[in-house]
């Protein structure tokens, strides 16, 4: 069996990276479309600071409204998966550091996912 | 204004942004920022919570390409993103905390310095001494230059660690990848290549900036309709960006350009912050 190396988790990286951009774009592309169809001549402005609609500020709001077609709910769901690229990147890297058992450095990734996870869940709070 | 011609001015603008800020290697986000505050009177944490997602999806981008080429050094990367995400954590926290006028002066600060740095003339500098520190952590590493690979080592781990947190609270505190102060401690504290510098940084600007934006994202700052036209219009703009290839000498003169471009931005946002209007 070959064995894992720095050069393999490079090319893996790098699609993770790709893929989620690419993906995640496409669906944020499709939920400006559905968006534009029906919101178009409304008015917009984000002059005041009013936070964002109710029902793409919670997971079953965004849920409901992508089997509505709410465009606002697609791109929300896309730009979700986005932020979430770089994280599942982290994960990839610390499986590849795993394989190749280097454990400093998949101690040091799971150090950064923690912080990241941290980070989401003192979000509401402060 | 309506939906639809503000999302074209926004989407135009904003792969302008793109374009300018991966031409003079400033990224998009700092380029964003003033034009939706200053031009389209965008409450700045709407437009720090727009541009912040258009800066994971242009590092993403390029970083895919970056790492193939074995240029990225992944390791060092991964090491000081332990230090970009806990400020970046620290710097959305604050964020929520400080009057929007404080960060429209802070933000102007950081530009004016961002485009002070491009203008810097980059020299390659490979070191061979190695630290302790850089030793043990397995950071000295090689690169490809031409089909032969050349060696170097990371000096002063311990300021350039420093240096990354506070790059990373700038970036929670503003929206933007704050590359400028990134390379600041990779090229200036620990001397490493240009090249490796300039690859790693955009490799983790992405995890810092997802680190802040998931308290943006539960705290309301990332409007969907407004980061659909911002993050599309600064990929493209970055996507044309990275296809032109410009020659040294025009660059120059368009770095140049550039540079008082945004100086002025960059005052412009002082003097709204300063007298509140921001």
């Amino acid at each position: 069996m070959n064995k894992i190396r720095d050069t393999d988790i490079q090319q893996i990286i790098g699609w993770v990276l790709r893929l989620g951009v690419i993906i995640s774009m496409t669906i944020v592309f499709i939920g400006g479309c559905f968006y534009w169809y029906r919101h178009s001549g409304e008015t917009a402005s984000y002059s005041k600071f009013v936070g964002v609609p109710r029902f793409v500020h919670s997971a079953p709001g965004i849920w409901n409204g992508i089997l509505t077609f709410r465009g606002r709910a697609i791109i929300q769901a896309g730009i979700i998966l986005l932020i979430a690229t770089p994280i599942i990147r982290v994960l990839f890297s610390m499986l590849g550091f795993l394989l190749e058992k280097d454990w400093l450095y998949t101690g040091i990734s799971l150090l950064v996912l923690g912080i990241i996870i941290a980070s989401a869940l003192t979000g509401n709070a402060g | 204004m309506s939906v639809a011609v503000l999302t074209l001015i926004v989407l135009a603008g904003s792969y302008v942004a793109g374009l300018v800020g991966s031409l003079t290697g400033l990224g998009g986000g700092v380029v964003i920022i003033p034009l939706l505050t200053l031009l389209l009177n965008v409450n700045i944490h709407y437009a720090i919570g727009a541009s912040l997602i258009s800066v994971i999806a242009t590092s993403s981008g390029s970083a895919a390409a970056y790492v193939k080429e074995g240029i990225t050094n992944i390791r060092l990367g991964m090491f000081l993103e332990i230090a970009t995400t806990i400020g970046a954590m620290a710097g959305a926290m604050l964020a929520l905390h400080i009057q929007t006028s404080v960060i429209a002066v802070i933000f102007g600060l950081i530009l004016i310095f961002s485009a002070f740095m491009s203008l810097k003339p980059k020299k390659e500098q490979i070191h061979e001494p190695k630290s302790l520190w850089a030793e043990k952590l397995k950071l000295n590493s090689s690169y490809p230059v031409n089909d032969q690979t050349v060696r170097y080592g990371v000096q002063n781990v311990g300021g350039g660690f420093l240096m990354m947190l506070f790059a990373g609270i700038i970036s929670g505190l503003l929206g933007i990848g704050s590359g400028a102060l990134k390379v600041v401690a990779m090229d200036g504290i620990m001397r490493i290549p240009f090249k490796v510098s300039t690859t790693t940084s955009n490799f983790m600007i992405g995890v810092t900036a997802a680190a802040s934006a998931v308290v943006y994202l539960q705290r309301g700052y990332i409007d969907p309709g407004l980061s659909m036209p911002v993050v599309i219009g600064v990929l493209l703009g970055a996507l044309t960006g990275s296809k032109i290839l410009v020659n040294s000498s025009s660059s120059k003169g368009l770095r140049w350009v550039f540079a008082i471009i945004v100086t002025f931005l960059a005052g412009q946002m002082i003097y709204n912050g300063w007298n509140h209007r921001i």
